[in-house]
């Protein structure tokens, strides 16, 4: 099982996360290549300013006007993203198999930052249970995407620490993480997939056609 | 009495059919459809079937990447609820976050490939139409920059399609056909209406014309059919400025209407016929500049939209675009039209950013500038420019007899943006959101007065010793 997960199961994974990503992403773009609207719209001045503009905190009015919320949402996707890229645990792996490694964030603070997107997890579920406005919006799907994102980084956590059967809890986390890699491609977590076209397309439509700032 | 009774009850069966998924091209039909008031045209909408297969091909004919992509990635994180001003007004009603709105419908649409029914297309109508006016406000807030308000658009398209559009809608976009413009008013009436106002006028403004169909002038003037159709006196003023300003102008005989309710309605063929009508005056009288008169969406549907309906590879009409509020901020800063700085509005005045040239047409500093020469005390809304919200009555709302209620609890958001500026006096140089403050006074009476620019630039205008009438002078000395 051990085995099984740690090496063809990470390459299943990984190649559907990186194949279905590329596929999702031609499959947009020749789309939009069909949509008459959209490449005539682009505009690349536009497009990185409406990115720096919504990937920098507080450069938005909008970020300007919640930011509990903002700093909430920064924080739980930056140590989303950036934690297991980072986490010497991960890095080891690599280099035991491939011989290559890369900078690594320091333990005690990767242990944080799982605890970050572990609050933030909380957070976002405590929102979509009790604000009726976004429970309004809320389906089923929203809480097992929630689960989907935030599992990994509590048995990690976990297998971290220690606590508990030590190899059941990293078997766990492999299903855990290996099971998130394959969502993201197909499930609304292709967001973080999209995020750079749609704000580029978006940010191009704002200056370029209407004029406008989008932030 | 008796007869007439009988003979309105048999008529229903001979009667054609309302409700159709066709747009409305003969004068015959419009006639029945304005003669009904949407009394029976409802009631027939309640049993109208949907044609699934029909529906089926338009998706995937028309619902392409784009918004494929936004209904896919949308987080459902409802940050997009208090950027619409429905939401804010109805007290933060969950129905009305915009997110919901378009998922609960058009998301509905594509999952379900079309196969939706009869009371699931009502509803779409009167979310279409009854709790958006495609402002594009929630957009500008998205993090993903998911456009729900020109998911809307292609929503009243789709619903367009199938038959299901208000009655008034159906209306429009079924005059534009007819008619080539908003109403019932023929290139005839127009032209008859131009030499009227110069008559009027004429003796006060010596030389006033109104030039139809001059070829090679160095600005078309389009208008909105209301101003030929209710308000002639608009038409006449914008003569009386461009005529003190000096200006080489026209108005075309085709295409002199530029608004376009087909584009509220989500009937695209006939966008395109219409736009296509303006472009071709551009062309046939080989103009240099184009100059639209004080509407919002006519400028949305004319200038920014409508190459792309027209298909005009480059984005851009045949010749540049120009709102109103261009026009005259070029008049006053060239110095074509001077005004008396005395005649200055002394009390605090306001201004509305209309959405279909402020947030979607970034003519922002334009019309603020132009405040600088009319207003002594001018107060801004809060918030304004891009980030304004819509008058309450955009997107055909104004117009539609089933959505008032909606419409009249939507305007207390522009209500409480005008209180809160402590002002008395609104300046809109858009029709719809004129029409909007105006009932805006009706319904929750604050004491506020409103005004396009036309009538107020005609008040502070100084008219030049040559323009000036002979009488005026010999009255000037008694």
């Amino acid at each position: 099982m051990y085995e099984f997960l740690s090496g063809p199961m990470v390459w299943i994974a990984f190649i559907i996360f990186i194949a279905g990503s590329l596929y999702r992403i031609i499959y947009m773009l020749q789309g939009a290549k069909k949509d008459k609207i959209v490449f005539p719209h682009m505009s690349f001045k536009h497009s990185v300013a409406s990115l720096i503009h919504w990937m920098i905190p507080f450069n938005s009015r909008y970020m300007r006007q919640r930011p509990i919320f903002t700093i909430i949402s920064f924080a739980f996707h930056i140590c989303l993203v950036f934690t297991p890229i980072f986490l010497l645990a991960h890095i080891v792996l690599f280099d035991e198999s491939w011989n290559i490694s890369w900078w690594h964030i320091p333990d005690e603070v990767a242990d944080w930052m799982a605890i970050v997107v572990i609050a933030g997890g909380i957070f976002y579920l405590l929102r979509r249970l009790t604000d009726p406005v976004v429970n309004n919006v809320t389906d089923a799907s929203d809480y097992l995407l929630l689960t989907i994102t935030v599992l990994p980084f509590i048995t990690g956590f976990i297998a971290y620490h220690q606590w508990f059967d030590n190899r059941t809890m990293i078997i766990l986390h492999m299903i855990a993480g290996e099971i998130m890699l394959i969502a993201i491609p197909f499930t609304r977590l292709s967001h973080m997939l999209f995020f750079v076209f749609t704000r580029a397309y978006y940010g191009s439509e704002s200056g370029y056609i209407r004029r406008s700032k989008d932030w | 009495m008796a007869e007439e009774a009988k003979t309105q009850e048999e008529k229903p069966q001979d009667k054609r059919p309302l409700v159709s998924r066709v747009p409305v091209k003969d004068k015959e039909m419009l006639d029945l459809l304005l003669a009904d008031r949407g009394v029976t045209y409802y009631e027939e909408m309640k049993k109208f079937p949907v044609d699934t297969e029909a529906f089926k091909k338009t998706l995937d004919a028309s619902c392409k990447s784009r918004i494929r992509t936004w209904l896919k990635i949308c987080a459902h994180c409802g940050m997009c609820a208090d950027t619409c001003f429905f939401y804010l007004a109805n007290d933060r009603d969950p129905k009305q976050v915009p997110s919901y709105k378009i998922q609960s419908t058009l998301g509905e649409i594509v999952k379900r490939n079309g196969d939706v029914d009869t009371d699931f297309m009502i509803n779409c109508m009167d979310t279409a139409w009854g709790k958006c006016t495609c402002c594009n406000r929630c957009g500008m807030y998205c993090p993903h920059g998911i456009d729900m308000g020109v998911m809307f658009g292609y929503t009243r398209g789709l619903c367009f399609s199938q038959g299901f559009v208000p009655h008034e809608m159906k209306i429009g976009s079924g005059m534009h056909w007819i008619f080539n413009a908003q109403m019932d008013v023929t290139v005839e009436d127009y032209v008859e209406t131009c030499e009227w106002m110069v008559e009027e006028n004429e003796e006060y403004y010596p030389g006033l014309t109104i030039p139809v169909d001059k070829v090679g002038a160095d600005i078309m003037y389009v208008v909105n059919a209301r101003e030929p159709k209710h308000y002639p006196q608009d038409l006449a003023v914008a003569a009386i400025l461009f005529h003190l300003a000096g200006e080489s102008w026209t108005v075309p005989s085709k295409g002199w209407e530029g608004t376009s309710l087909a584009m509220f309605a989500g009937d695209w063929a006939c966008c395109k016929q219409q736009v296509e009508n303006v472009y071709a005056a551009m062309e046939r009288l080989k103009v240099k500049r184009y100059v639209g008169t004080e509407c919002g969406h006519q400028h949305r549907a004319t200038i920014t939209e409508g190459p792309y309906w027209a298909g005009r590879k480059s984005g851009d009409p045949p010749v540049p675009g120009l709102h109103y509020v261009e026009w005259v901020l070029e008049a006053l800063e060239t110095g074509k039209l001077k005004l008396d700085p005395a005649k200055k509005i002394k009390e605090p005045c306001t201004l509305q950013d209309p959405c279909n040239y402020v947030r979607n047409h970034g003519l922002t500093d334009v019309t603020r500038k132009i405040m600088s020469y009319i207003a002594e005390d001018f107060r801004e809304m809060s918030p304004n420019r891009e980030h304004n919200f819509c008058c309450g009555g955009g997107g055909g709302m104004n117009g539609i007899g089933r959505y008032r209620k909606e419409r009249n609890i939507g305007l207390k958001v522009k209500r409480d943006q005008i209180l809160a500026t402590g002002t008395k006096f609104v300046v809109s140089a858009c029709h719809n959101c004129w029409d909007a403050i105006r009932d805006l006074e009706e319904v929750y009476k604050i004491g506020i007065k409103w005004s396009f620019l036309k009538p107020i630039l005609l008040e502070m205008v100084i008219v030049p010793d040559h323009l000036k009438p002979k009488e005026e002078e010999e009255g000037a000395n008694e």
